[in-house]
């Protein structure tokens, strides 16, 4: 019995250490980047020189799929496995995992060039003044319009400072004008929706970090719920489509089926090969509600997980990227929104962008200064992906009939909860 | 049959070379417990990763369902009691799931009650007639069961991006309704029709597996048998009633409780086809399952635990009266 | 005469057609079949031709709607001054003529273009007099592009899901027919339960307890190793049913001769049960190479580094945040596809005559 026991070990064990992948020798630090825009390439091609700099030190960069970053990766970061860095998009919700680098990097630097969303990395504590990393990219949402179409019905495009009413009347009669299938569409994603919900008021969340279902909420919903029933918006996005599930269908803007689409800057850098000249096209200013004109932020930090064999190292390597030289370069040649103060005030060159592209980051880049501390706040929360997953779940059960939109508020409430207690 | 024999006989050679290795091995081990225990030898491999990747996740399930917090590792959870069984049956009334905190897990449920059945009743419906069919004396019979078993080897994903890509707005089926003047439709956007296609899609991907079993049913049905009604003069239906249903149930009865098991697991296609929408129309128990512990952030292991313990309930119910009914069948 | 010929040519293929084994004249209940075969073969096999067709048009042609039964291209010219070719256009003029001309630039419902004849002069067109000339193209770029996206890493997915199939399967193989010669073969205390324990692992959704099983998985150390994903799906309950069934078809006086030779109880498992249960063998090999070539969620969570994505892994990678990269999902789609209807060609005829022979009662 115990032979065969030993000789099955023995076998297994030489066929799984065949099998794997993993050389873990010395001071390796792995970091994970989504697979979306450059991927990790240039974060590849800086960490050459800081392995220079560093011998010994072997730096790996994977590209993995999105999924995998926001579906396996805090699974994993559980179990104690993963990455030692990883690029993320839910800031907050993440907190738990993160390692505390402020002895590794420049902390004054990192301070001044990201102060508040160095907040958004911290999950909530207002007490502490740890540094868990770097942001990389500010992303903002925002509306693409088809100029083209605006111009063949001879509609004129709104001012800044325009309504969203205003801009659903204005598509509207675009589209009945010109045959355009849908006035306007927008991502079915709540980070998307909160856009329009904290315009038309909606806190979303208070000082205190708990849920707030208010009028502004119900009065966004309810607009959202009456676009869709006057065919300003289709259902194919917010309708068809159940659950939490992210789905979008910035196709259609590509292919003129929409004079309006709702985003954001991140799909900017497919415009020019996509759209080339079949039609003229803009990023819009934020669209007013009745509260404010503002659109949510967004975007990834770096941050370095505690479960890191060399944390400090990868502390360090977090430094290198964030010297000034090394964000400029990334910046400019991921043709994104940079995140750091000096940069934004300093602007970034972007030579291989358009000049519709560039005049596009512009106007995406001047919405950062208009933007509501709700939707800072909001950002920064650690249950801001249990509460966009229960908007996008409800909303479209309203929309199915299979709620009022009482009841979804109620629900959304509840959810919330249930998902603070569960991380309690 | 002389594929067969020469199929054993290839295997034979292949197992034979390892089995110098483990042939003394294994003597000596039987020396060792005595042949008494060898049945166990034969089982220990299999029974460890049945424990281990079964038995035992069932097991931290149960443990899940009854604590609390997003960890993972049992000894970080606090035990919490049956409080997720209770915001679960947290309704105002029992009626209408709208009034249910989790609503979602009833209407799931709901769905997955209407779904179950109808699609399997398709599903052998379907089998079972393509099956006879292909059991008939055809041209192109190796041709037609290759085309009916393709759409099993395609992985779910790969069915429902197609699919999908087929059913959208300007996908091809519209283009298609289009030129021969019907009027398009936007399939994936209604309760019903998403409904019909979650039927419709599953079947299609899922028939041509039990469309072989039952084949290689009605195949083990003696030809002298239909001969003799044939001399009768009976009727086709009669025969397919008198003769082909009886000989055929206990293959229909291992059909129908693997087509059962797997309906209730459905989820990888509709998940991707239409993410349980439109509303929660096409959201089955297992995605409901899957929504709250895995793709929601914090993850709630306890609450999806004790929604899959009760699905199991629910599923062990329906195998006991199953096998109730099967039995008291055979004493017939 | 020419009648005649088409008369006999008609008659030869409904004889043909007709022309059955055993009887010669078909009754209804067969044209019924081919009217149900047919039927049926449109339904199964149109959605999986349209994909592959669909895998050799080029992402523009894919968008369109209506979409075109074969892949089309513009047709294009290189006009001396522009560096890019020009896409070509016949252009019904105001006299009602037809030109073919270049276009330089569309804006809205107007595009510009140029003779290529006659490059120094503009023309403005309205976009609804223009049609685009168009020819039959196969794109075979999206597999290329396929290549290169992935980086070369293409070979490593393949390499990736071969070895965790055939692993998993041989594997499978030799644990389940010896839990099954257990089952089948002796009498002993508690086999009924471990075969309600094995059987009962039948009714639990995977996705069910894939968190625990993660976490398994992970106490094991075994996350980003391809090991992750082989061991949890070995103990298949299926495996054990049906070889158990067939193996309890075999005469136990095969055994009892075995013995008296003084053959090993692992000999006479070796050497004699599992060579006469080939063809069950082959049934669940089959089931078991297709369930883990096609395996998703465990692989999604397991394998998370890109040197370890399987085939499945990479497809679903194509379906991003940003969209759905449609030409390499196609293209994907049939790539991986393929391997399995070779597999299914090669091994149909076991299918049947294997379950046949596994006498499920």
């Amino acid at each position: 019995m115990l032979r065969m026991t030993l000789t099955t070990t023995t076998a297994l064990a030489l066929l799984m250490t065949s099998a794997s992948v993993t050389t873990a020798f010395g001071q390796t630090i792995t970091l994970w980047a989504g697979d979306t825009g450059t991927g990790g390439e240039i974060f590849a091609e800086l960490a050459e020189q800081f392995e220079a700099e560093n011998p010994g030190v072997d730096v790996v960069v994977e590209e993995v799929s999105y999924q995998t970053l926001v579906e396996s990766l805090p699974v994993q970061l559980e179990a104690g496995e993963g990455p030692d860095i990883a690029i993320i998009t839910d800031l907050g919700g993440l907190s738990r995992f993160y390692a505390d680098i402020t002895d590794s990097v420049d902390a004054d630097y990192f301070e001044q060039e990201w102060g508040q969303t160095l907040g958004w990395l911290r999950g909530g504590d207002t007490e502490t003044t740890a540094i868990f990393g770097m942001p990389t990219t500010l992303t903002v949402n925002g509306g693409y319009v088809n100029l083209t179409l605006f111009e063949q019905a001879g509609v004129p495009v709104p001012e800044e400072g325009a309504t969203w009413e205003e801009w659903a009347e204005a598509t509207r009669q675009v589209a009945e004008a010109t045959g355009t299938e849908f006035p306007m569409e927008m991502d079915r994603s709540g980070h998307r929706f909160a856009s329009l919900a904290i315009s038309y008021g909606a806190e979303l969340v208070d000082e205190a970090g708990n849920p707030v279902v208010d009028d502004g909420l119900k009065a966004a919903i309810e607009q959202f719920v009456t676009w869709h029933q006057d065919g300003t918006m289709p259902m194919d996005l917010w309708g068809a489509v159940g659950g939490a599930t992210h789905r979008e269908l910035f196709s259609d803007f590509l292919n003129a089926d929409t004079v309006m689409y709702f985003g954001g800057s991140w799909t900017l850098a497919q415009m020019d090969t996509e759209v080339g000249d079949l039609f003229d096209w803009a990023v819009i200013p934020a669209p007013c509600g009745p509260s404010s004109c503002t659109v949510m932020p967004g975007g990834g930090a770096m941050t370095v997980f505690s479960h890191s064999q060399n944390p400090d190292i990868a502390g360090q390597l977090i430094d290198f990227y964030a010297r000034p030289e090394n964000l400029d370069y990334y910046i400019s040649n991921e043709v994104e929104i940079p995140s750091a103060v000096s940069q934004i005030e300093n602007g970034v060159e972007y030579p291989s962008a358009s000049e519709r592209t560039s005049e596009a980051l512009a106007t995406f880049i001047a919405q950062i200064p208009k933007m509501d501390d709700a939707a800072y706040r909001f950002q920064g929360w650690r249950y801001q992906r249990a509460m966009m997953n229960a908007m996008t779940t409800r909303i479209s059960q309203v929309l199915n009939n299979e709620l009022t939109v009482d009841e979804a508020l109620v629900r959304i409430e509840e959810d919330v909860n249930l998902a603070i207690q569960a991380g309690g | 049959m002389s594929a067969r024999s020469q199929f054993a006989a290839a295997t034979g050679t292949i197992a034979a070379l390892p089995a110098r290795l483990i042939e003394p091995l294994m003597y000596g081990l039987q020396r060792l417990v005595g042949i008494k225990r060898m049945p166990w030898v034969f089982l220990i491999p299999n029974l460890t990763a049945v424990v281990l990747f079964a038995l035992l996740p069932v097991f931290i399930n149960i443990f899940y369902s009854v604590s609390g917090s997003d960890r993972l590792f049992p000894w970080d959870r606090p035990l919490i009691g049956g409080a997720n069984y209770a915001t679960l049956f947290d309704c105002g009334n029992y009626l209408d799931p709208s009034t249910c905190s989790r609503d979602l897990f009833w209407r799931a449920l709901g769905n997955t009650t209407v779904f179950v059945p109808i699609q399997v009743t398709v599903m052998i419906g379907v089998a079972l007639i393509t099956a006879l069919c292909l059991n008939r004396e055809i041209r192109g019979r190796g041709f037609f069961r290759g085309i009916f078993f393709f759409p099993v080897m395609l992985s779910p994903v790969v069915v429902a991006l197609m699919w999908q890509w087929i059913l959208q707005r300007n996908g091809a089926l519209n283009g298609l309704m289009g030129a021969v003047g019907l009027t398009p439709v936007n399939w994936l956007v209604f309760p019903n029709t998403a409904f019909f296609w979650s039927v419709f899609i599953t079947v299609w991907a899922h028939m041509g597996f039990y469309t072989i079993i039952l084949l290689a049913g009605l195949q083990a049905i003696p030809r002298d048998v239909y001969e003799a009604a044939r001399m009768d003069s009976a009727s086709p239906w009669r025969s397919f009633t008198k003769i082909t249903l009886p000989l055929l149930k206990p293959v229909l009865l291992v059909v129908f409780i693997l087509a059962v098991i797997r309906s209730v697991q459905t989820f990888d296609e509709l998940y991707v086809l239409t993410g349980g929408g439109p509303g929660s129309a096409t959201m089955l128990m297992v995605q409901y399952i899957y929504e709250v512990g895995f793709a929601s952030q914090p993850r709630n292991f306890g609450l999806a635990a004790a929604a899959s313990l009760l699905l199991g309930l629910a599923l062990l119910i329906f195998t006991a009266i199953q096998m109730r009914i099967s039995r008291g069948g055979a004493n017939d | 005469m020419t009648d005649l010929g088409v008369v006999k040519t008609g008659s030869s293929i409904g004889a043909f057609i007709t022309r059955r084994r055993g009887r010669k004249k078909l009754d209804w209940t067969d044209w019924l079949t081919y009217v149900y075969l047919l039927l049926g073969l449109v339904i199964m096999f149109t959605p999986v031709l349209w994909v592959v067709v669909s895998s050799f048009k080029t992402p523009a042609n894919l968008t369109e709607f209506p979409p075109t039964l074969l892949p089309y291209a513009a047709e294009t010219v290189i006009v001396e001054g522009h560096d890019a070719p020009l896409p070509l256009f016949d252009v019904t003029t105001e006299e009602g003529e037809t030109v073919r001309l270049a276009q330089l630039r569309r804006v809205g419902i107007n595009a510009q273009m140029i003779d290529p004849a006659n490059p120094e002069e503009r023309l403005t067109i309205p976009v609804e007099n223009a049609q685009p000339v168009r020819q039959i193209y196969l794109a075979g770029e999206n597999y290329t592009n396929l290549l290169s996206s992935t980086g070369g890493m293409i070979w490593r997915y393949v390499f990736n899901s071969l070895f965790i199939t055939i692993v998993a399967t041989i594997i499978t193989l030799i644990m389940n027919s010896m839990a099954a010669f257990a089952l089948s073969k002796y009498r002993f205390r508690g086999s009924n339960m471990a075969l309600v324990a094995i059987l009962a692992t039948l009714m639990i959704p995977a996705t069910v307890v894939l968190v625990p099983t993660y976490m398994i998985v992970a106490q094991l150390g075994l996350v980003g190793n391809l090991w992750g994903v082989i061991l949890p799906t070995v103990a298949t309950p299926t495996g054990v049913f049906l070889l158990r069934q067939y193996m309890l078809t075999i005469p136990d006086e095969l055994i009892e001769a075995a013995r008296m030779d003084h053959a090993s109880e692992w000999r006479i498992f070796w050497r004699i049960i599992l060579p006469l249960s080939a063809p069950a063998l082959a049934v669940v090999a089959i089931f078991s190479i297709l369930s883990r070539w096609n395996d998703f969620l465990l692989p999604l969570v397991v394998l998370t580094r890109r040197e370890s994505y399987t085939l499945q892994l990479a497809l679903a990678s194509f379906s991003t945040e940003y969209g759905i990269r449609y030409d390499l999902l196609l293209a994907m789609t049939t790539l991986t596809a393929l391997p399995l209807a070779f597999a299914f060609i090669f091994l149909q005829r076991y299918i049947t005559s294997g379950i046949a022979s596994t006498g499920i009662k």
